[in-house]
């Protein structure tokens, strides 16, 4: 290092340079199409007196339709690589009925590019092998993604299933419970997975498909700008039962047209979708009723919890 | 043939507690099904290993070892289960809902095309008809599991695809040893056989990984404390009374997500299911998912300012008052009256 001649110092010049025009190829090339899974689900997090009808099943109605809380920290994943790394599109798909439509557009308010919504009478009764394999067949008619992010799981299952399923579909690697990804070049990405009892750090080649914990950042608030953008955008479904001015509106800004995709719009072996594809079936639901005992009740004085302790020590419970 | 596997898993040359619980519960559904039972331990340096699965009644033990298999990464444990199912063709596949199970299972039963349900709180065999197709499946697996957010109870089963595949949180099995000289039968599986170079293409650069001090599952008492707890500095109560009566302290979810104690003490589905000798609720409403995790508790008693906690039905003790007067009195009575 010390004995540089001239003649190699001379050759050092174009290295630089020729280093600084690779820089800027490789920042074009750095740019990722990532595409994120999003669901929409009843707020069970939240369930009130109403959520269970008296024959004991779910009364969906009596629940909100949320952003999936996990598929949120999922976006944000995604929002980042694309703040950090220029020309990154982030996509999102979604699967469920019509009104899923409003997982779009609240990607769309905080910095998503585009979104489908895969809906079809034929998806009705998948379980998490059928989902994923629509959706995997859905994400193949996509422009190549590098980068398939999503939540862990849902909260109206836990399954936490259809993120590994899709890639297994897709032949892809996949990093399951992640808090963070960073792209560390070309086409490799370093994640920190939180696990039951620490961390671990791992790097892979893309694609991947990468699953996004609970404890991941929070999601961006909607941006008011994207917010105006965006407040119109439609899948075609929801046009239709649109006024005239709107239809006007929509076919003079492409960018209000939220993909919408039927089963005709995959390719798929229908045997494969909604219930005859799903290898799980629900043999019986029940609400839970837990067995209610003979309970003695206490007040707070000093007599009566003495003599709780009493009895405590006495039976061995305690000492 | 179409014997009952359990995937074992292994941290430092110790299979885990899930998995001994699985093998426990597996050895029961086998005899009940009349079939054996076959174990499945991928990892390195695993003579030896044996020694802490047989014991639960394990017919077959397979072994991949192999230092590239540890620590657990998907593609080479998914490989190796997904060549083994395909030739031994299991009926029933068990594993930990852990950050393993759970992120191996569902590659697994996607390349089987074989139903998985996640985070079975009990497993049972039993008889399906199928009216709309006048069918009927003797010895199914029930995989009994809560559902929106533990409001209903589901059984799940896998009628026509095997194996019939589900993970189970550590904890809501028991474990326990059969027989400490039950002998099975080694099959060494040649790794490479199993696994192309190509799945080793995610790298562990880092691990950190703590062994936790905190063991709310094994403490024979529990002092556990809700949001009506009101504060961090609440806990601090439950501690003393824990550390006067040998108690260990959990939380509900309520308390955790308010930060007034750590995850590791979390009691519930999405936590930790305990059945201790006797558990304190204090200042716990009794959400479905919290009792759900704690309900088989020998003895309970619930301190709650609210006489219509849904926690107080399944009760034995009640005490109606405030947790910040009643506990200060516990501790003072539990000293006067002990030895």
């Amino acid at each position: 290092m010390c004995n540089i001649s001239k003649g190699i110092i001379t050759f050092v010049a174009p290295f630089f340079q020729m280093k600084r025009h690779a820089k800027h190829l490789n920042h074009s090339y750095m740019s990722l199409n990532i595409l994120v899974l999003a669901k929409q689900v009843p707020d069970t997090r939240n369930v009130g007196k109403d959520a269970m009808t008296p024959e004991g099943t779910v009364n969906r109605a009596a629940l909100a339709a949320i952003f999936n809380p996990e598929d949120l920290n999922a976006l944000e994943q995604a929002l980042r690589l694309k703040d950090k790394n220029p020309g990154t599109t982030v996509t999102v798909l979604t699967m469920g009925p019509f009104r899923a439509a409003e997982i779009i557009r609240e990607s769309l308010y905080r910095g998503a590019d585009r979104g489908y919504v895969l809906s079809d009478r034929a998806f009705a009764g998948s379980d998490t092998l059928a989902t994923s394999y629509a959706l995997s067949c859905a994400i193949r008619k996509m422009d190549k993604i590098d980068l398939i992010i999503c939540g862990r799981q849902a909260i109206d299952g836990d399954t936490a299933q259809v993120g590994p399923q899709v890639g297994e579909k897709l032949g892809m690697n996949q990093i399951t419970y992640a808090e963070d990804i960073q792209l560390i070049s070309k086409n490799k990405v370093r994640v920190k997975r939180r696990i039951e009892k620490g961390v671990e750090i791992l790097e892979g080649p893309l694609p991947m498909v990468v699953t996004v914990n609970g404890s991941a950042p929070d999601c961006r608030p909607r941006n008011a700008r994207l917010l105006m953008k965006y407040k119109y955008a439609r899948i075609p479904n929801e046009l239709q039962a649109a006024d005239e001015d709107y239809t006007k509106l929509y076919s003079s800004r492409e960018f209000l047209q939220i993909g919408e995709w039927s089963v005709n719009d995959i390719v798929a072996v229908p045997e494969e979708l909604g219930l005859s594809g799903s290898p799980t079936k629900v043999k019986r639901i029940e609400s839970v009723v837990f067995q209610a005992k003979e309970s003695k009740t206490f007040t707070d004085s000093d007599t009566e919890i003495e003599g709780l302790i009493q009895e405590l020590i006495s039976n061995h419970t305690i000492g | 043939m179409n014997n009952l596997f359990v995937y074992c898993e292994i941290e430092d040359g110790i299979i885990g507690d899930v998995s001994l619980e699985l093998l426990t519960k597996g050895r029961s559904l086998a005899n009940e099904l009349k079939c054996q039972m076959e174990a499945v331990v991928i990892g390195s340096n695993l003579a030896g290993i044996e020694k802490q699965v047989f014991p639960y009644g394990v017919d077959v033990l397979h072994i991949a070892d192999d230092k590239r298999l540890d620590p657990y990464t998907t593609l080479p444990h998914a490989a190796i289960l997904i060549k083994l199912f395909a030739a031994e063709k299991p009926q029933i596949a068990l594993m930990g809902a852990t950050s393993v199970g759970r992120d191996l299972g569902p590659r697994v039963s996607s390349a089987l095309h074989s139903g998985l349900t996640a985070d079975c709180t009990a497993l049972e065999i039993g008889p399906h008809e199928d009216k709309k197709q006048g069918k009927v499946y003797e010895n199914l697996l029930y995989q009994i599991r809560p559902a929106f957010g533990g409001n209903i109870v589901a059984w799940i089963i896998n009628p026509d695809c095997r194996p019939q595949m589900a993970t189970v949180r550590e904890g809501v099995m028991k474990k326990e040893i059969l027989d400490p000289n039950y002998k099975g039968v080694i099959n060494n599986l040649k790794v490479a056989d199993y696994v192309a170079e190509s799945d080793f293409a995610i790298s562990i650069i880092e691990r950190h990984i703590e062994k936790s001090k905190i063991n709310i599952k094994n403490s024979p008492i529990l002092v556990s404390g809700g949001y009506g707890v009101g504060s961090k500095e609440g806990f601090d109560m439950l501690f003393e009374l824990a550390n006067t009566i040998g108690a260990e302290v959990g939380a509900s979810r309520a308390a955790v997500d308010a930060g007034f104690a750590e995850h590791a003490r979390q009691v519930g589905q999405t936590g930790t299911t305990v059945r201790p000798k006797l558990y304190i609720a204090c200042g716990i409403s009794g959400q479905i998912q919290h009792i759900a995790g704690m309900q088989e508790s020998a003895m309970i008693i619930s301190i709650n300012n609210d006489p219509d906690a849904p926690i107080n039905t399944i009760a034995d003790y009640v005490i109606n008052g405030d947790v910040a007067t009643v506990i200060p009195k516990m501790i003072k009575y539990y000293k006067n009256n002990s030895k």
